[in-house]
């Protein structure tokens, strides 16, 4: 018997220390020497804390949104034989939650299931299998051969093929070659890569030194975001295991191949995940990004030739190397190989780590694994890739998860962010957040990106806020096709794509917020009044206690309440809080 | 946009500068200097002692290694994680990622930023809180969230994020109260 608790970032912040620590309390108490695991994220997040408890003959059970007092009663019922507790269940191997069952799960094999901090729960499943394959018995050609075959594509964003990469890196001229692998993972809304590096970080080393060998490199880095403590902490912990067991440093495995790996730190720029970009982060620059070519293959880091993949990218190699790149290209649709992680979140009903072959559909994602959106919405659309991807609307919810299908919709398969939203969420409003994220990450080198998003930024504002002009959609559109045709890299060039694409699918939610100065979606705050109905309003004044502004007045001798509008922040608690039956808040011209 | 925000004046700020310690920064100048690359980390380095980046820091860090003051100041206004002033007792992080976003995370700012009398990226005058806005900060199935002193608080709601800093304030205040007893 042994308990289980998911501590990776989202796990802490739930709560899930504060779980160890009674768990720890109570068994001390009685006197109990139980192992407690301490795992990484299995991605169900909508129930973190999530607790499992394992028995001898592996029989797992999940429970959900745990608590100290809770799993204290979940200890119990297991320790009496009354287990498993029902009532906190969202799991079991006998019956696993229908967010695990439709997915398959490659990459994220191991995260939640194993210790990220031991190398011996790795090795137990299979890990450095695939590097001891590679080094004993495949010529570095050989590899590459085989991650040609399972065509694997990089899944940062661009979908460059790794195995061309690999290619180029090994052949380029140069006595000394790098393998960067970049976790500088910036999208708002995307967390694959943290909950990777946090729950297996194992996985992502063992690819790395497959891809040095595979290339000729002698040194490899890790250009981690400060922002994730706990992911560099874990792969500091793994390296150190790696060097002590002779997987790191010199002669590797009794090989003639050296190799070792350091972290680097990033300060928080988004537009280091651009390649030449985070080459200049890591030689000690601003991280501004320069023109191909040179490639980085060519010439990279200090002038070397040097391969950057993504986190997900690495941790795919060793499955690959392990059962082939056929087995893998067996997966997955007919342009895109291999299954893809993604980072289901907002409106939803169950958000979390997802992964699924390529070729499923939106849809199965959306319903089938997350469970469609809060009780009685509607989903309106789903934003993909960030600040470089664009919203899908619900109509076409049907089409597949791959690169080519994504890119036909104007969005992106990115890296895998994948936001649902809901009728609730204005369109325009949102295209004015992407605008405002790139305008800030804009590195300011070309024209185009630093003062193009700044106008177009601009421009949605003035929509946003009532005071859009007719024209406005059409410069949106023209200022779009400057900036992407006139930018250096990736994030000017695909900046526009949030406001192309909302424009393309709901354009009648700009006209409505540019000519009857009205935000569909109640978003807007410029846009809204609220007020409240004298004749409605019982005089409760549940809306006073609620008010952060202090600005409901009146009330005294049963009086209705008013809304004082020009302290009034608009926040809408007042009419989250007034009972259905007087509802007496309202929001005229919605 | 965030190039000017961060140090309004400088030469206010240098004044108090004056009396630093420097040696810390020093120990990892030399440290570093032979690493090829290593301004970044050495100004991540020095933040983590001062909690912030002064401007004799800056400048000691430029004499030392033989570059330009303009170039570290560069530097240290490109990324956003490099402070030039110092932050409150209580570091509020908002996240304003897109799930948070969509789940009203603008609202949450709006109400804080009244109940705090500060925008974000500043600092309220007794020192206790400072605002500030993270991209993302990887919990999206707690939307909206934030982050105080590193402790995460979600979903959050307006209420409820003026309720959490009223009680922060509230325990200051008493501690403030019961010191003077003393």
């Amino acid at each position: 018997m042994k308990v289980r608790l998911g501590l990776g970032s989202c796990g802490i912040a739930a709560g899930g220390l504060q779980v160890l620590e009674a768990l720890q309390k109570e068994m001390e108490s009685r006197g109990l020497k139980l192992e407690i695991q301490k795992s990484g994220c299995i991605g169900l997040c909508h129930h973190e804390p999530l607790l499992d408890w394992i028995e001898d003959d592996g029989q797992v059970f999940t429970y959900g949104a745990v608590n100290a007092g809770r799993s204290v009663e979940i200890l119990e019922a297991h320790l009496a034989g009354r287990g498993p507790l029902e009532a906190y269940l969202v799991s079991s191997s006998d019956e696993p939650a229908e967010f695990l069952q439709q997915q398959l799960r490659i990459v994220l094999k191991n995260c939640g299931r194993i210790d990220p901090e031991s190398i011996d729960d790795y090795r137990r499943q299979d890990g450095y299998s695939a590097l001891q394959k590679a080094l004993a018995g495949m010529s570095p050609e050989e590899v590459i051969k085989e991650i040609e075959v399972s065509a694997l594509r990089g899944r940062g964003g661009a979908g460059f093929p790794t195995g061309l990469k690999w290619k180029a890196t090994r052949e380029a001229a140069g006595f000394y070659r790098y393998i960067i692998c970049n976790a500088d993972e910036g999208d708002p809304g995307a967390f694959m890569d943290r909950s990777i590096l946090e729950g297996d970080p194992h996985a992502v080393l063992e690819g790395m030194i497959i891809a040095a060998y595979a290339i000729g490199a002698e040194q490899g880095i890790i250009y981690c975001r400060a922002e994730y403590p706990l992911a560099v902490k874990r792969l500091e912990i793994a390296i150190a295991q790696d060097r002590e067991n002779g997987l790191l440093g010199r002669r590797i495995l009794g090989s003639d191949f050296s190799f070792d790996i350091s972290i680097q730190q990033g300060a928080g720029a988004f537009v280091c995940g651009e390649e030449t970009a985070l080459i200049a982060s890591l030689e000690g620059e601003r991280g501004m990004p320069r023109l191909k070519p040179p490639y980085p293959s060519e010439s990279g880091l200090w002038g070397y030739p040097s391969s950057i993949n993504n986190v997900e990218t690495l941790a795919n190699v060793p499955w690959i190397i392990r059962n082939g790149g056929e087995a893998f290209a067996a997966l997955g649709s007919r342009e895109s190989k291999g299954t893809k992680v993604f980072a289901l979140a907002g409106k939803i009903k169950r958000g979390g780590l997802v992964e699924v072959p390529m070729g499923t559909t939106l849809r199965e994602i959306i319903y089938g694994i997350g469970g469609g959106v809060k009780a009685g919405r509607r989903i309106k659309a789903v934003q993909m890739g960030g600040p470089s991807g664009g919203c899908i609307p619900a109509e076409l919810l049907d089409i597949p998860v791959d690169y080519q299908s994504l890119n036909n919709t104007g969005a992106i398969m990115g890296s895998g962010g994948m936001v649902v939203l809901d009728e609730s969420s204005c369109m325009v409003d949102l295209a004015r957040f992407f605008l405002d994220f790139t305008q800030k990450e804009s590195c300011g080198k070309c024209v185009q990106c630093r003062i193009g998003t700044k106008r177009m930024l601009e421009i949605l504002e003035r929509i946003c806020r009532g005071a859009g002009r007719e024209g406005d959609i059409e410069l949106l559109e023209e200022l779009s096709a400057h900036i992407s045709e006139n930018s250096l890299c990736g994030l000017g060039q695909s900046a526009p794509n949030p406001v192309l694409t909302t424009i393309r699918y709901f354009r009648d939610e700009y006209e409505a917020h540019i000519r009857e100065k009205r935000c569909p979606a109640k978003q807007c705050q410029e846009l809204l009044k609220y007020t409240i109905d004298p004749d409605r309003c019982m005089g409760c004044g549940l809306c006073v206690y609620a008010c952060p502004a202090d600005c409901i007045k009146g009330g005294e001798n049963n009086q209705p309440y008013y809304i004082e509008q020009e302290n009034c922040s608009k926040c809408g608690a007042c009419l989250d809080i007034c009972p259905e039956r007087f509802a007496a808040v309202r929001v005229p011209g919605t | 946009m965030h190039f000017c925000s961060k140090n309004k004046r400088p030469e206010e700020k240098s004044m108090l500068d004056a009396q630093l310690d420097l040696s810390p920064v020093l120990k990892i100048i030399e440290e570093k200097r032979h690493e090829k690359g290593s301004l970044i980390a050495i100004l991540q380095q020095a933040q983590e002692i001062y909690g912030y980046l002064p401007l004799s820091v800056l400048k000691c860090i430029a004499r030392e290694l033989g570059i330009k003051p303009a170039k570290v100041y560069g530097i240290a206004t490109f990324y956003t994680q490099f402070r030039l002033q110092p932050t409150g007792k209580y570091q509020i992080m908002l996240c304003q990622g897109t799930a948070c976003h969509v789940n009203g995370s603008e609202r949450i700012e709006s109400t804080i930023c009244q109940e705090l009398k500060i925008k974000r990226g500043e600092t309220t005058p007794d020192g206790l809180f400072s605002l500030e806005s993270a991209a993302c900060l990887g919990c999206c199935s707690l939307a909206p969230v934030m982050m105080i002193n590193g402790q995460a608080y979600g979903p959050l709601s307006a209420e409820k994020a003026v309720a959490i800093i009223r009680k922060i304030k509230a325990a200051e205040s008493l501690s403030l109260v019961g010191g003077e007893a003393q």
